[in-house]
């Protein structure tokens, strides 16, 4: 089966500055998949390539195997949800989701008939003869949704669409897009700088930073085995300790940190111990014993303690100074150290990774 | 303790303001339905200037005048508009070319270079190329001087107009033509109007360019009242005065009023919640 | 990485971006043409040829005959007597003119700054539901014709006009104040013809200061008029200084004020350039060169705004 979009070395350059390196992915049918960075990273000018706003300086992208890069946008079966909707405000509601198909020939009565039944979709069917203005800001966006769904597009792409929302109607939305996405069966392409949002409705993520793919994989590839320092670093919480790797035998690695301490851990993509290496342990993946105890891989003292509730939080401190961050589970059996203490840190297998700078 | 937004005297200045500033126009909308002959005394209400602009002596001469006036300011409001749109779209919309910073100094030439500048300018042009001043000079040079005034509305109009909605109308399968004729413009022509507006205001009031381009015997109703007030201030000028002020008024009102509509047709705020 | 800032520019869509098919790309010469055509051909062109009849010689019914020379300038700044064969001295004459000119700019853009400012900044002061309706009261004068305001005015404060009967009415003054035909009437019509460009920018200055400032000064203990003169003035100096210009610059070359309000002895630049151009007294090579004169100082003074201007923002992009 083909992919639905095949993007291969794509490169876009404004004069002097590069917004993307040389971008490779694919997307099969039928997926949820989100470019997810921070701004600036190059998701939304990756996805105005596809859409056809913006011409590549080099490279293919393919939907469903053909070359598409030297098309207008108003030849791509591709259709988008922008950021702020961008509805016509000179145009009723109807109008709007009935545009995409006026301009491809569909007659009127047919037209009408269909934007009424999209409008059902997202159910507004009520508001058919408002102007956008009229909408709130939640019912603006399901207009947009109807509006980029009714020429039945071949991809949908999302740019930031929940960014503009209040946070319970953002929560509520992802359910909503999620469930569409499966109800219509339509590639959508969503872009966010939300990991949140990423995490809860994606099939899968494509991080980007600095006009690169840093990684490709589910929720839990992105969070559970990052590739990178960037990855375990934007995606969740995590502790980031420096890490010279004194010798890496049958893919562990034995390495040095910067208060003396010797740890052995999977050594991952790590090969040799050239170049800066990091240990990357998330708050929640160890436990506390006392200190120097035979089960401590880290000896700390506990700052501040901060009660979260269902949650402890502890801020920590390295003997070399570098700050450490612990989740414990506020449950039954929890003691609760002391700011001042010195306690151990010992990690759950396999939650130490070594990860390239 | 007032705040410190707040310095005595101040409010009775913004009041005198206003005072200074309509006072004349109301007296001498009072004064044009003096029934008196005499300018300096008050006779009772009275239409009779009014009826004297129309039916009087003078009637011929000022029904040709308006004409003039009323026309060049239609065929000129309307050729700087086309000018100035197209200019504007160019300008917002066109992205970066290297004659940008030119143009724009080009387009606001006319309001920089003091107007009898142009006058005296614009008048050895005609002289030299060999074309009698008239009626088309005065079109010409109206045309040319209203650019600026048609530019500055549409030009702020479209760049507040996010390019997200012409993205949107291409995505959905519209050519560049249909996305210019179905959604840019519907949503500049609030501006567009008001840029028509301005520069028809711009071209019946204006004196100074139209006395030197005129050419013998042609007036436009500035030129004829400066005639006439030159030998005097007379009521029946009065009269048509006040009628040409209530024009203006109207019309700006107008303007303002066509904006205020377009403030609504600007982009819808996402952030909001209730409708 | 290459070219890019370490938290990533956004790219300036606008400016940059965009695929060649979007917006009005590849079509902007064919847009810009008919403005480039009619203000090159008749503004442009015009003032070019403007220039070049500044160094003609003068046809006494109107008009130039095609020999050059500097005699229009050279009657402008140097007399040699009445035939033209005493030494050479300064010509005053117009110079004078040019310089009452500057003069009678100068006041009326004065009484525009100290009549608009407090309006301005009352009109800003306002709740914000009212300040449209201000600004409209403001400027729905301006679209009023400028000749029937001019004539208005004169109306008005003519001898045994309104105004004057009024003042003799209640007994302020014994006799009619003469007020046409003096420099005072000039100055007066200046500033009624130019205020609401005066107002305008000073007011968009006073909308944007931030009033948190003078809570600050009034906190540390300056009173309302020194914080007044000491932050209030320098931070909205932009606005002050635009609606001078705006004021400053056509009254220089105003032409409907002083000839109407200042009669024969008033005379400035516009009615010295104007009077070239009347029937067979005329002198075109020398109106044109006094245009030229005219049209140098409003650019010196466009320019220097123009530097000034940049310079400011140079200052602030570095802070």
């Amino acid at each position: 089966m083909t992919d639905a979009i095949d993007i291969r070395g794509v490169v876009k350059r404004y004069g002097s500055v590069t917004a993307l390196h040389g971008v490779s992915l694919t997307i099969a049918d039928n997926e949820f998949f989100t470019l997810l960075g921070p701004s600036g990273c190059g998701k939304t000018t990756l996805l105005r390539c596809i859409a056809g706003f913006e011409d590549v300086s080099a490279g293919e992208i393919r939907l469903f195997g053909q070359d598409i890069a030297a098309q207008d946008p108003n030849h791509r079966p591709v259709n988008t949800v922008f950021q702020q909707y961008a509805l016509f405000p000179h145009m009723s509601v109807i109008d709007n989701v009935g545009f995409g198909l006026k301009m491809k020939g569909m007659a009127s009565a047919e037209r009408r008939a269909r934007a009424g039944r999209m409008l059902e979709m997202v159910h507004l069917s009520d508001f058919a003869d408002r102007l956008p203005a009229q909408l709130s800001g939640g019912q603006q966006q399901r207009v947009a949704l109807a509006r980029a769904l009714a020429p039945e597009p071949r991809v949908l792409l999302l740019d930031e669409p929940l960014s503009a929302l209040d946070l319970k109607l953002r929560q509520a939305m992802r359910v909503e897009l999620k469930s569409l996405q499966e109800q219509t069966g339509i590639t959508f392409i969503f872009v966010t700088h939300d990991q949140e949002e990423a995490l809860t409705m994606s099939d899968r993520i494509a991080v980007m930073s600095q006009g690169r793919v840093q990684q490709i994989g589910t929720a839990r590839e992105i969070y559970e085995t990052p590739v990178n320092r960037f990855v375990a670093d934007f995606i969740g919480e995590t502790n980031l300790v420096a890490a010279r790797i004194d010798s890496i035998i049958d893919g562990r690695a034995e390495v040095t940190l910067p208060g003396g301490q010797r740890l052995s851990c999977a050594a991952g993509a790590a090969t040799s111990g050239a170049g800066a290496h990091h240990l990357s342990i998330r708050p929640e993946r160890l436990n506390l014993v006392a200190a120097g105890a035979a089960g401590s891989d880290l000896d700390a003292v506990v700052e501040r303690v901060v009660y979260l509730g269902t949650d402890l939080h502890l801020m920590a401190r390295l003997d070399d100074g570098t700050p450490f961050n612990v989740r414990l589970q506020n449950s039954a059996g929890t003691t609760i150290p002391a700011a001042g203490a010195r306690v151990g840190l010992a990690f759950e297998p396999g939650a130490a990774r070594l990860l390239a700078d | 303790m007032k705040g410190v937004r707040h310095f005595p005297g101040f409010a009775a200045m913004a009041v005198a303001c206003l005072v200074i500033l309509y006072a004349p126009l109301v007296v001498v909308t009072v004064y044009s339905f003096n029934g008196s002959t005499s300018i300096t005394t008050w006779g009772g209400f009275s239409w009779r200037w009014y009826t004297d602009v129309f039916t009087g002596p003078e009637s011929a001469r000022f029904a040709a005048a308006a004409w003039n006036s009323l026309s060049i300011a239609v065929l000129a409001a309307t050729g700087a508009t086309a000018i100035a749109t197209a200019a504007a779209l160019a300008m917002v919309r066109g992205g970066a070319f290297a004659a940008r910073p030119a143009t724009f100094a080009l387009i606001n030439l006319p309001l920089m270079v003091p107007e009898i500048v142009t006058a005296v300018a614009t008048l050895i042009f005609f002289s030299t190329i060999g074309l009698t001043t008239g009626y088309l000079t005065i079109l010409i040079a109206h045309v040319t001087f209203c650019i600026p005034f048609a530019y500055l509305p549409i030009a702020a109009r479209l760049q507040g107009i996010d390019d997200s909605y012409e993205m949107a109308a291409r995505d959905l399968y519209a050519s560049r033509a249909q996305a210019l004729r179905l959604i840019l413009l519907p949503l500049m022509m609030p501006g567009v109007i008001s840029g028509y507006l301005l520069a028809f205001i711009i071209s019946l009031d204006d004196f100074i360019i139209t006395n030197f381009v005129k050419g013998a015997g042609m007036e436009t109703l500035p030129t004829a009242i400066f005639g006439s007030v030159k030998q005097g201030i007379k009521p029946n000028i009065m009269a048509i005065s006040s009628m040409m002020l209530a024009v203006s008024v109207l019309f700006v009102t107008l303007s303002y009023l066509v904006n205020r509509i377009g403030q609504r047709t600007r982009q819808p705020d996402p952030a909001r919640r209730t409708p | 990485m290459a070219g890019i800032a370490p938290d990533g520019p956004t790219p300036d869509r606008s400016a940059k971006g965009g695929a060649r098919s979007v917006g009005m790309r590849g079509l902007t010469l064919p847009l810009l043409l008919p403005a480039w055509a009619v203000i090159g051909i008749f503004m442009v062109l015009p003032v070019a040829l403007m220039a070049i009849y500044s160094v003609l010689t003068k046809e006494f019914r109107g008009g130039v005959i095609w020999d050059f020379t500097l005699a229009a300038y050279d009657q402008f700044f140097i007399d040699r007597g009445l035939f033209g064969d005493e030494p050479a001295r300064i010509e005053w004459t117009y110079v004078a003119i040019f310089w009452r000119s500057l003069w009678q700019a100068g006041v009326a853009t004065l009484i525009c700054l100290i009549v608009g400012f407090p309006t301005a900044w009352f009109i800003a002061t306002r709740p914000a539901g009212s300040r449209p309706v201000w600004l409209f009261a403001i400027t729905i004068p301006y679209w009023v014709n400028l000749l029937i305001r001019t004539v208005s005015l004169k109306f008005l404060i003519r001898d045994n006009g309104p105004l004057n009967s009024a003042l003799v009415a209640t007994g302020l003054i014994d006799g009619p104040l003469p007020l046409v035909n003096t420099d005072l009437a000039v100055q007066l019509g200046l500033f009624y013809s130019y205020l609401p460009f005066m107002v305008l920018p000073i007011y968009a200055a006073v909308e944007r200061y931030d009033f948190a400032l003078s809570e600050a000064a009034a906190d540390l203990y300056a009173s309302r008029w020194v914080t007044l003169r000491e932050i209030v003035l320098p931070v909205v100096r932009p606005g002050i200084i635009a609606g001078c210009i705006l004021v400053f610059v056509p009254s220089l070359g105003a032409f409907l004020a002083p000839d109407l309000l200042g009669g024969a002895r008033n005379f400035m630049i516009g009615s010295l350039i104007d009077e070239q151009f009347r029937g067979s007294q005329g002198n075109w090579p020398f109106g044109a060169a006094a245009s030229m004169i005219l049209m140098s100082m409003v650019l010196i003074v466009l320019v220097a705004y123009a530097r000034n201007q940049g310079r400011a923002g140079a200052g602030r992009a570095r802070r």
